[in-house]
This record gives structure tokens, C-alpha cells and sequence, in this order.
């Protein structure tokens, strides 16, 4: 047990160690300053925006920026799907995937254009390499960079005073993935690859069993989808069993740069955030407000799984941990720590069954991705879901000391409020809608395998998975029918652009304003205050929100369980 | 006017905001609350559904009984708007009365005058208005002088005087002259006067919602949204679980997690705001401008009248080489017998002081002559037989003695520039050739002012004093006082120039005039107070008249200011902290009878589930009038730091709002099965 706590420890020192430096050098990208990587990349940057004509220095109002976003969103969508509907004409398709169903490609072409890539297919059987590469693996890179993208936008903002424009779309995205999304998938890629995850174009492999059977392994181009897969917090495995299959993550190491790759570039962000408004202090005080909710879900998870299951204590078995669904090479304590991460990342990859989870462990998945993938969250969108929240909070915080609220400097007025609200409550009111009416349409039941309390934590799981643009699954739900395509589809755009349209909005507005100088009346984010008022606010909220839900799901099953019934 | 804080359940005003509630129950009124308009739809369809119930012969008493204290809940909310709105409109009212009573005599372009109502004078118009004659309308003074009695609105017994031209040229329609005759030029159309604005801002149908009350209704409406998808959506889980909720059940429940609380007092808040203002004696032009106060961070003052009393005093004197101090203040007595100025009469008490003849009545030699002082010569004195005494600035003397064949000793001089590096007037006083000594005159600091400059800085307001003294001398008065800085030798234009280089560093900026030249930096600052006395262009270019006329009613409207914002937001966290003791209540009195483990979550121990039901509902409602007084009070506000103040009220009405309703509600639970309501 102490190996496994030090593992968890291990693994925050280093996220720790590298967050600061890396938000360090994504604040200097962005603000065009010259960085190590500047050499070589500079001109290839240059290159690219004389290639697609774009002007460096043409900035953007916050409507073109959003509907430049748009144009490019839809355009990807277009060209996944078409690309799943013709992957047999095209090469680099050696075990000859025929067309995907079209409800099936629509949200997979949704699902991967949205940061969700929740996957309602099994990549080994549906997908060509060619799709995987093309389609799949070019849009976690562009979703992730798009997220970062806006973030960045709408960090510019506090600093920027009286004008219209909030930056530039094509060289915010440029830069994501130039200097930030292509080094480390290629390191990590490298580093995949030494450990073993898979990485060839050839077919798959037939081999000749012991008992003299044959067997079909799948292969294909996977670390390369693997590294950008936990970087870009999209999640999408390259197989079924995502980071289950030794393929995708053969060793202890593989797993543990899979968690850090998860949260690495997710947690510089805050970092990033102080340095370009030239605040450290306040970029550590939303990170610390992250790590504070990070670790109370990582507790109590824990806790809830270690402590064991009656029924196995019942049968005598000693210790009885329920060890059901977890990824046995690497024991309990990582599968949690896995978990835990990727459902608060939105990265949504999984080394474990989180349908076997104890229910209480289910409740802290759940709940980590329904208040909207806010504790580091999607690479970007995290920050900003975050942003909702912290506005949430200076506002309340504002009118408590008896001045307009304010955050870094910047007035809270009508028009910002209206954004942060449909920001902050938007996925999460679609949760419950498409939860609701996937439980009262008899076609939204027949996909349950489990009844009871268990069967609505499936359900309410997959559209807080989709809202949240987290992707994974709880499993024990046949979500690949039309109704849970196109149920989950419409979660995952408006979890996605109901975060995004109003952030820029927020950004377009904020730049407008003046700057309001800090003094003694200025409410300081960088206190212990802030960050204790900041993760009671997303847990008041999310409370709030899915208690009555959460009563009849998870804690309900909890109760049960202790009764002695199960599901 | 002076309203007594312990009036506020005056039973005339409280039997009026009941009779006021009702009428606002009108949907169409009442949508400009979306928060209780919401409650309204909730109670509409409890009270069909109880209807339903009634007919079809079923048992009707739990949903009849939801349905009550829904209404009850929206009467309650109505109830402290009227109220805030009754107390608001009393105040403004006596003023109002004392006006329409009022004729006044019309000039007529030929000269005659003509009897008329105050009620139908117009801009431009021209009044005379004599002794013991109400002032008909809001004017100016164009033309004599007067002694005017203000303490209809000010509260202020002492009379004041209103002159034309200059800074002391406006009047109040309803004040009463006391002595003289003047000529007064109407400035406000009927409907239009500063009262008539000011009873506009305490009627919550005309009034306009500020942005920061904007800012949260959008952030109420949205948690009403989402309440009611959690609500809803409750519904269907519940439903495959294989219970069903009823609808008066899903309604309380709703009602309960709404921010009803400070849904129903937000208007009564920000009437009640204007109320305290009225109270200060100070009439807000704009809401929002009051709010502005509460952010203001750099105060612009002018030195005479906000900090130091308007006139200086004398305190020393330096007598020159070879002349005694007893000599130097006879002449200094002498020439300043004549002079009517605070200066002058503070030499003179000096000088008494300094002779021992406290007391007696000194008159002035018989045969003497003043010389009154003129803005030619800046000098005062007397002539008698042959002596010459003049007093006077340094410069002036100086010339003086010069004409007169002497010179001006280095050792005056010295003295002279050190009273100027000490913040004080120097005058010197001569004989003739010959130089007596000096006169150190001082600013005299107000009372209190010390402190109040203090307060502000602890809420991190700057203080910046504007004078016309040169900058040594602003220096050391600033330093005494404890400015944080000053602009000397000001020119008026000067006073918008800093404004506007204040508001190009971020800052938001407040300022108080009286004179003309004071409007266009009125007009540019964030928060304008006009003192009622002062010119017709510098109140039309403010955003709040202060009937008092002192400038340090400023600090007064900035606390008032703070004041509405931290109610909202104390209220607003305490409504939202409510609702976790309400979940607790009501989901184990819906989920229980299926699931009885599910009772664990009763940690209340209420009765059963509809008392635990009833419970919730009636402390939600009720909840609302026991915080009226909180309301119209406004939270306490105490000058501290940003970090003390959230972590006070965070305790208080977050913590608070979180155990205080589930103790209401429990008690509630026992009167209700005391009553057998359930």
C-alpha cells in the first residue's frame, strides 16, 4: 500500500515540477516571444501562414474568431465522416473496414471534433489505419489545439484594454500545435514506442495458438494515436479496450506517462494563465484550487476502493478488495489514479472498468465530469470551464465586500454574467435533459444491461461523459443504437460549444474594458481564501445540481449494496 | 426629514405595504421579478391542481396547503418592496407637500407679477419670493440676497444664506425664507424637480434595475433554470425507479431551491438603499451611481470646506526685532476691528487673548478710518491722526512699506517663509515704514476629518485635496490631515484634467462641487455630488445633490453604496446555502417510502414526509419577512480590509445559511405536527 501512495505521490511531484515550467513557455508562445524551440520552428510557422495566407498580425474580433472556429470545426466534421463512409476505396486499409454506419460515423465525426471521442465503435474492427491517422488521430490534435487556442484567447483578454479584437484563430491554432501538441506526442510517441505499444501500417497478425486454434491480433499505427490520445485529453483509443490493451500501454511506465501525459498540459495552463497576465501568484492560485478537488475525489475514491467489498468480505475473502474490472498488471491504486485523472481531464482513456468501480468510486467519476471537466480539465477548455466558475465566485465574492465584482482587474457586468452562466450551467442542464429522456424513452432503456440504481449510473454516466467531452464509459450500456449516436452527439456539441462560443464572447467583452489598478479594496485571488471559496463553489454548484440524481444512482446502489442486493 | 432608524415598522407604513402587496400579485407587474414571477406560476398551478383536488372530492389538504404559502411566499416578497417603497415615499412626500401648497408670484415680462400654484411654474420662469415666503420650485437665485431656513429638508436648524451668483445661488422648492427678497429663476418643469426624480428611484415600477442588480438577476434566473431541469428531470429518474412525485410535491421543492430569499427582497434592497441616502439628506439622481460609490477608489475634495473649516485662524504672532509682542497685537487688533471676516475676528480674538482684555468691548478710536481690504491693494487697515496700520499679504506690505520710505526685515522675512513651509498664511503687519511683525494664520482641519480620511484609506479610496494655496503650503495641510496627495496653485480647469488622468490609470473617480466652473469635472467624474447650494450647472451636472451641503457627506454615500452590494451578496449566498438543509428535508420525504434506507438522509429526524415537505416550504417563505429588517437595514458595513469583510459575511450568511435552516426547519417540523397540519 505505501508503494502505491508513493507512486501517487510521484506522480504529483513531477506533474508539479514540469507544470510550472511548461505554463512558462506556453505563456511565451502565445505572447510571440522567442522560446527554445523558436529556431526551428519560427520558420516553419512562417512558412505554414504563407502556405494558407494568413496575416500573423490580423487580429480578430470575437465573432470572427468564433465563426472562423466554427468554419474550421465543420469542415473537420465533414471531412471524418465522409472519410468513414469511403475508408474501403481508400488505401491503408489492410483488413478492408467497409462503411461505418452512418449514425455510428456522424458521432464518431462529432465526438472527435469536440474533444470527446467517445467512442461508440471498437476501433480494431471498424476503423481503417487510414481513418485512424487521417481522421481521428489530425482531429485530436486539432481539438486539443482549438481548446488551447481559445484559452489563450480569453487570458489575452484580461490584460488587453479598449479594443475590439481578441487575436488571431489560424495562429493561436498554428502555435498549439507547432510548439506545444507536436514535441510532446513525438517524445511520448518515441517513448511508447520503446515500451512496446504497437506502431506499424502492416495487418493484422495471425498467430498459431498452443492448442492449435488461430488467433487474430490487431495491430496498427498506435503510439502515435496513443500519445496524442492522453495529451490532447481526447481519450480515443487505438483498440476497444483503450489503455487496458497491452498494446496500448505494455508497462508500469507507459501507464504512468499516460496519467501524466493526461494532466500535464491541462495543469500548466493555470501556470500559463498567471504568467501572461504577469500574476503568478493568481495562475498557482486556480491550479491550487484544481489540485484541492483533484485530490478530495482522488481521496475519497481511494478510500471507497480499498476498503472493500461486503460481498467479498462475505464470502472470506481476506482483504476483499473488489478487484473486478481493475488492471491487474498494475494494482488498485494506479487503476484509481487513472481513472480519477481521466475523468477529471475530459481525457476519457481508461486502463480499468469503471462499471465495476464500487459505486461510491462511480459517484467521484461521475461527479468529476458533470460539473463540466473543471479540475484541470480538457486541455483549454478546462481553464475556461474553471474561468465560469471563478467568475461565479468573484462575483459573489465582489458584492459580499460592497464593490462590482471584478476578476484580474476586469469588471463582472450583465453581459459577462449571462455568459458565465450559460457557461457554467449549460452542460450541465444537458446532462439531466438527455439523461431524462434517454430513461423515459422505452428505446433509451433497451440499451441497459443492468436495472435499478446501477442502470441509471450507466445512463447518467455516458451524457455526463458526452456534456463533459470526457469519452469514456462506464460500460454495461449498448450505446452504439441511433438514439444513443444521436442523443450523445448533441450532448458532446453543446458541452463543447456552450463552453467555447461564450468564453470568446466573455474574451471580445473583456477586452473592451478598462483595467481596474488592484489596491487594498481589490479582493486578492492569490489568497487561501479565494482558493477554498473557488472548489466550494464547483462543489456547491455541482451539488446542487445532481444531488436528487446522484441519491437514486450511486448512493443509493451504496446503500443497497451494504443491504445485500445487487445490480 | 431626519428619519429615525427604530421607525421602521411604522404601523401607518406597515398597514399601507400590506394593502400594497396584493395589487403586485398582477403578473404583469410582477414579471419584472422573473424570481417570484416563477413562484407565481408555481402557486397558480398548486392552487388548479388544489381546485382539481376539491371537485374530485379527494383529499385536498397538503396540496391547499402548498399552495398557500407559495402565495404567501410572493406576498411576502411583495410586502417589502411596498414597504421599502411606502418609507421611501413618506420621506419624499413631506417635501412634495410643503411645495404644492405653495403660490408664488410670477414675474411677467412687463414687469408685474402674477399669483400662481408652485405647481405650474416652468423651466425659465422668474419668482419673487420675499419674507416668510415658501420657495415655490428648485431655482436659482438671480438677483438679491436671503436668509433661508432649509430644515424641511435638511433636518439643519440653523438658517443659511443664498445669494445670487457665486457658489451659494441655489434653492429647493419647499424651503422657506426667512429675511429678504430675491429673485429666483425656476429650473425644473413640473414632474421634473430633484424630489420628483428622487420619489422616481423609490418606485420599484419606474425604476431602473443598475447593471450590478442586472448581473445577478441574470445569475438568479439562471439558477432558476436549472433548478427547474433538476426538478423536472427528477420527475423521469424518479419514474424509472418506479416512484411517483406529484406535482405540488415537485413545485415545493422547486420553490424551495429557487434563490426565492433574495429574489424577494432584491428590489426592496436597492429601494431601501435610496431610502438611507434620502436619510443622509442626499438625493440620488441615478442608482447606479450610487453603486459606482462602492467602487470608487481616488476622491477628489477641495481643501476649504471638506477638509479644513472655510476660514483660517490666527494663531501666533511674531512680533519684529524691537517690537513687543503686546505692541504687535494692539496694531493687529486695530486693523482688523473692521474686518467682518472669519480671518479678521480671529486676529482680534487673538489679540484680546494675548492682552488679557477677554471681555471687554474694544471699539475702534474715535476719529479713525478704515481701510476696508480690496483686491487692488490686498490690504486692510486703519487711519487715525497720523498713524497708518496695515495688515496685509507679504508681497503687499512689502510694496507698501517701500512707498513708504522702509524696508522689510530679514527676520520677518524668514518668519514669513517658514509659516508658508508650515502650511500656514503669513500676514504681515505694518505702521507706516515700519514693519511690526507677522501673523501666523492656520487652516483649521474639521473635525473627524482625520479619521474619516483614514477609513478611506483602509477601503483603499485615495484622497486627493485640490487647493489654490501654493504646494508647500498644500503639503503640510495634506500631511497634517493625511492625504494621500493634492494638486496646488489649481486652476479650475484642472479639476477635469486629473479627473480624466485618474480615469485613464483605471480609477474611478468621485467628486463633490458647488461652483460653475466645477460642472464640466461634475460632468466627468464617476461620482458627481452637488452641494444643494451650488449653481444650477454644477447640479445639473452631477449625479447626487446633497441638501446639507457638506462635502463630507461623500464618505457617508460611498458606505451606502457598499452597503447594497453586500446585502445582495450576503443574501445571495445565504438563500443558495439554504437549499442544501432543503435537499435534506425533502428528497428522503419523496425517496423513503420506496427506499426506506434512503431515511439515513433525514438527518433532521422530520416527522413524516409531509410535514417534512410543509416545513421546508413555510420556512422558505417565512424566511422572507423575518430578513426584511436586514434588507432595509442593509448589512452591517465596517471599514476593513477586502479579505476581512468576505471572510466576515462568508461565516455569517454562508456558514450561517447553511445551519440556520436546519434548525428553522425542524422547529418548524414540531409546531407543525404540534398543529397537526401534516
Amino acid at each position: 500500500m505505501l508503494m502505491e501512495l508513493a507512486y501517487v505521490a510521484l506522480l504529483l511531484v513531477v506533474l508539479i515540477i514540469l507544470a510550472e515550467p511548461m505554463g512558462r513557455y506556453i505563456a511565451n508562445v502565445f505572447s510571440g516571444n522567442r522560446t527554445l524551440l523558436s529556431p526551428l520552428l519560427r520558420p516553419m510557422e512562417r512558412g505554414l501562414y504563407r502556405i494558407c495566407n494568413v496575416d500573423e498580425l490580423g487580429e480578430m474580433s470575437w465573432k470572427s474568431y468564433a465563426t472562423a472556429l466554427l468554419i474550421f470545426n465543420a469542415l473537420g466534421l465533414i471531412a471524418v465522416y465522409g472519410l468513414q463512409e469511403v475508408q474501403l476505396l481508400l488505401p491503408l486499409n489492410p483488413q478492408a473496414q467497409g462503411p461505418v454506419r452512418w449514425d455510428t460515423a456522424l458521432n464518431t465525426a462529432v465526438s472527435f471534433m469536440t474533444n470527446t471521442n467517445w467512442q461508440s465503435y471498437s476501433g480494431e474492427q471498424t476503423m481503417s489505419y487510414l481513418t485512424q491517422m487521417l481522421g481521428l488521430t489530425v482531429q485530436n490534435f486539432l481539438s486539443a489545439a482549438i481548446g488551447i487556442a481559445v484559452a489563450m484567447a480569453v487570458i489575452r483578454c484580461f490584460i488587453r484594454k479598449n479594443t475590439a479584437t481578441i487575436g488571431n484563430f489560424w495562429v493561436d491554432l498554428t502555435r498549439s500545435v507547432l510548439y506545444l501538441l507536436l514535441p510532446l506526442a513525438i517524445i511520448w510517441a518515441l517513448i511508447f514506442a520503446s515500451q512496446g505499444v504497437v506502431q506499424t501500417l502492416g495487418p493484422y497478425v495471425n498467430a498459431q495458438t498452443l492448442d492449435g486454434g488461430v488467433q487474430t491480433i490487431a495491430v496498427g499505427p498506435t503510439a502515435s494515436q496513443d500519445s496524442i490520445k492522453v495529451l490532447g485529453t481526447n481519450g480515443g483509443g487505438f483498440f476497444n479496450a483503450n489503455s487496458a490493451h497491452p498494446y496500448e500501454s505494455p508497462t508500469p511506465l507507459t501507464d504512468f506517462l499516460q496519467v501524466l501525459g493526461m494532466l500535464l498540459i491541462a495543469a500548466s495552463l493555470p501556470f500559463a494563465l498567471g504568467h501572461i497576465i504577469n500574476n503568478p501568484k493568481q495562475g498557482r492560485a486556480i491550479f491550487a484550487a484544481m489540485l484541492v478537488l483533484y485530490l478530495m475525489g482522488l481521496s475519497l475514491a481511494l478510500w471507497s476502493e480499498t476498503r472493500g467489498n461486503p460481498f467479498l468480505e462475505k464470502m472470506g475473502i481476506a482483504g476483499g478488495v473488489n478487484m473486478e474490472g481493475k488492471e491487474t498488471r498494475f494494482g488498485v491504486v494506479p487503476s484509481v489514479l487513472f481513472a480519477q485523472s481521466t475523468t477529471v481531464t475530459s481525457d476519457g482513456a481508461v486502463d480499468s472498468m469503471h462499471d465495476s468501480m464500487m459505486p461510491l468510486t462511480g459517484l467521484v467519476f461521475l461527479f468529476n465530469m458533470a460539473i463540466g471537466e473543471v479540475i484541470f480539465g480538457g486541455v483549454g477548455v478546462g481553464l475556461i470551464g474553471m474561468l465560469f466558475y471563478a467568475i461565479m465566485t468573484m462575483f459573489l465574492a465582489g458584492l459580499m465586500i460592497g464593490r462590482t465584482p471584478e476578476i484580474f482587474g476586469k469588471k463582472l457586468e450583465p453581459f459577462e454574467m449571462i455568459m458565465a452562466v450559460i457557461g457554467m450551467l449549460g452542460p450541465a442542464v444537458m446532462v439531466l435533459i438527455l439523461a431524462g429522456v434517454a430513461i423515459i424513452l422505452p428505446t433509451g432503456l433497451s440499451s441497459l444491461n443492468n436495472a435499478g440504481p446501477h442502470g441509471l449510473s450507466e445512463i447518467l454516466y455516458a451524457f455526463a461523459s458526452a456534456c463533459g467531452n470526457n469519452g469514456s464509459a462506464f460500460a454495461g450500456l449498448n450505446a452504439n443504437t441511433v438514439f444513443y449516436n444521436l442523443a450523445t452527439a448533441l450532448g458532446m456539441i453543446v458541452g463543447r460549444f456552450a463552453t467555447i462560443l461564450p468564453a470568446l464572447a466573455i474574451a471580445g467583452s473583456l477586452a473592451q474594458k478598462r483595467i481596474v489598478p488592484t489596491s487594498v479594496a481589490t479582493l486578492p485571488i492569490a489568497s487561501p481564501l479565494f482558493v477554498i471559496m473557488l472548489a466550494g463553489t464547483v462543489i456547491i454548484v455541482g451539488a446542487l445540481t445532481f444531488f436528487p440524481v446522484f441519491v437514486l444512482g450511486p448512493i443509493l446502489e451504496q446503500l443497497l449494496m451494504q443491504a445485500g442486493r445487487t445490480f | 426629514m431626519k428619519t429615525n432608524m427604530s421607525s421602521l415598522w411604522q404601523s401607518a407604513q406597515v398597514w399601507q405595504a400590506v394593502k400594497d402587496s396584493v395589487p403586485k400579485l398582477d403578473p404583469r407587474s410582477l414579471w419584472r421579478n422573473p424570481v417570484m414571477f416563477a413562484v407565481e406560476i408555481g402557486a397558480i398551478l398548486t392552487t388548479l391542481i388544489t381546485l382539481h383536488d376539491i371537485i374530485s372530492k379527494l383529499n385536498y389538504g397538503f396540496d391547499a396547503q402548498i399552495s398557500i404559502w407559495l402565495w404567501f411566499t410572493i406576498l411576502f416578497a411583495n410586502f417589502a418592496e411596498a414597504l421599502a417603497e411606502g418609507r421611501g415615499r413618506a420621506q419624499a412626500e413631506t417635501l412634495r407637500q410643503a411645495r404644492s401648497e405653495a403660490s408664488a408670484s410670477r414675474l411677467l415680462p412687463d414687469g408685474s407679477t402674477e399669483q400662481v400654484t408652485a405647481l405650474v411654474l416652468r423651466k425659465g420662469d422668474l419668482v419673487l419670493v420675499g419674507d416668510n415666503d415658501i420657495i415655490p420650485s428648485d431655482g436659482e437665485v438671480a438677483e438679491g440676497v436671503a436668509l433661508v431656513d432649509e430644515s424641511a429638508i435638511t433636518g439643519e436648524s440653523a438658517p443659511v444664506v443664498r445669494e445670487a451668483g457665486g457658489s451659494l445661488c441655489g434653492v429647493t422648492g419647499g424651503t422657506r425664507v426667512l429675511s429678504g427678497k430675491i429673485k429666483i429663476r425656476i429650473t425644473a418643469d413640473p414632474g421634473e424637480t430633484f424630489l420628483d426624480q428622487m420619489i422616481g428611484m423609490v418606485e420599484s415600477a419606474k425604476r431602473q434595475k443598475t447593471p450590478n442588480e442586472q448581473a445577478l438577476e441574470i445569475l438568479l434566473i439562471g439558477l432558476t433554470g436549472l433548478f427547474l431541469v433538476v426538478v423536472v428531470s427528477l420527475e423521469a429518474f424518479a419514474g424509472y425507479m418506479g416512484m411517483v412525485v406529484s406535482v405540488p410535491v415537485l413545485v415545493a421543492l422547486l420553490v424551495c431551491l429557487m434563490p426565492t430569499t433574495i429574489g424577494g427582497l432584491l428590489p426592496a434592497i436597492g429601494i431601501a438603499g435610496m431610502d438611507r441616502l434620502l436619510q443622509h439628506n442626499v438625493i440620488a439622481l441615478s442608482g447606479r451611481a450610487v453603486e459606482a460609490a462602492g467602487d470608487v477608489d481616488v476622491v477628489l475634495m477641495d481643501k476649504t470646506g471638506t477638509i479644513t473649516l472655510g476660514n483660517r485662524m490666527a494663531t501666533e504672532f511674531i512680533p519684529a526685532s524691537g517690537v513687543s509682542n503686546e505692541d504687535l497685537a494692539e496694531s493687529a487688533m486695530l486693523s482688523s476691528l473692521a474686518d467682518e471676516t472669519p480671518e479678521g475676528r480671529s486676529i482680534v480674538d487673538l489679540c484680546k487673548e494675548t492682552l488679557g482684555v477677554r471681555g471687554r468691548d474694544i471699539r475702534a478710536p474715535a476719529g479713525s478710518s478704515f481701510i476696508p481690504f480690496s483686491a487692488e491693494t490686498r490690504m486692510s487697515g486703519i487711519d487715525w491722526d497720523s498713524r497708518k496700520i496695515r495688515k496685509g499679504s507679504h508681497d503687499a506690505i512689502e510694496e507698501y512699506v517701500k512707498n513708504e520710505g522702509g524696508v522689510m526685515p530679514d527676520g520677518i522675512k524668514t518668519a514669513v517663509e517658514s509659516i508658508a513651509r508650515e502650511g500656514g498664511t503669513p500676514l504681515v503687519v505694518a505702521e507706516g515704514p515700519r514693519v511690526l511683525g507677522a501673523i501666523r494664520l492656520k487652516d483649521v482641519l474639521k473635525e473627524n476629518i482625520k479619521e474619516r480620511l483614514s477609513h478611506l484609506r483602509t477601503v483603499g479610496i485615495r484622497s486627493v485635496m485640490i487647493t489654490g494655496d501654493n504646494p508647500m503650503t498644500a503639503a503640510a495641510i495634506a500631511a497634517e490631515a493625511g492625504i494621500d496627495d493634492f494638486i496646488g496653485q489649481a486652476r479650475p480647469e484642472m479639476k477635469l484634467e486629473s479627473i480624466r488622468k485618474y480615469q485613464k490609470e483605471g480609477h474611478l473617480v468621485a467628486m463633490i462641487g458647488d461652483g460653475t466652473n466645477d460642472a464640466p469635472a461634475l460632468a466627468q467624474a464617476d461620482v458627481a455630488v452637488a452641494m444643494n447650494a451650488g449653481t444650477q450647472a454644477a447640479r445639473e451636472a452631477a449625479n447626487m445633490i446633497d441638501l446639507d451641503s457638506n462635502p463630507a457627506k461623500l464618505l457617508d454615500i460611498v458606505e451606502i453604496g457598499k452597503q447594497i452590494l453586500i446585502t445582495r451578496g450576503a443574501l445571495t449566498t445565504f438563500s443558495m446555502a439554504n437549499d442544501v438543509s432543503k435537499y435534506f428535508a425533502i428528497l428522503p420525504a419523496i425517496f423513503a417510502a420506496q427506499y426506506p434506507m434512503l431515511s439515513i438522509l433525514n438527518i433532521m429526524q422530520l416527522t413524516t414526509p409531509t410535514s417534512a415537505v410543509l416545513s421546508a416550504i413555510i420556512f422558505n417563505a417565512v424566511v422572507i419577512p423575518l430578513l426584511i429588517p436586514l434588507a432595509l437595514r442593509g448589512v452591517k458595513y465596517r471599514p476593513t480590509t477586502a479579505t476581512d469583510l468576505l471572510r466576515r459575511n462568508l461565516l455569517l450568511y454562508g456558514f450561517g445559511g447553511l445551519i440556520v435552516p436546519f434548525i428553522g426547519i425542524k422547529l418548524i417540523d414540531v409546531l407543525v405536527v404540534m398543529l397537526h397540519l401534516e
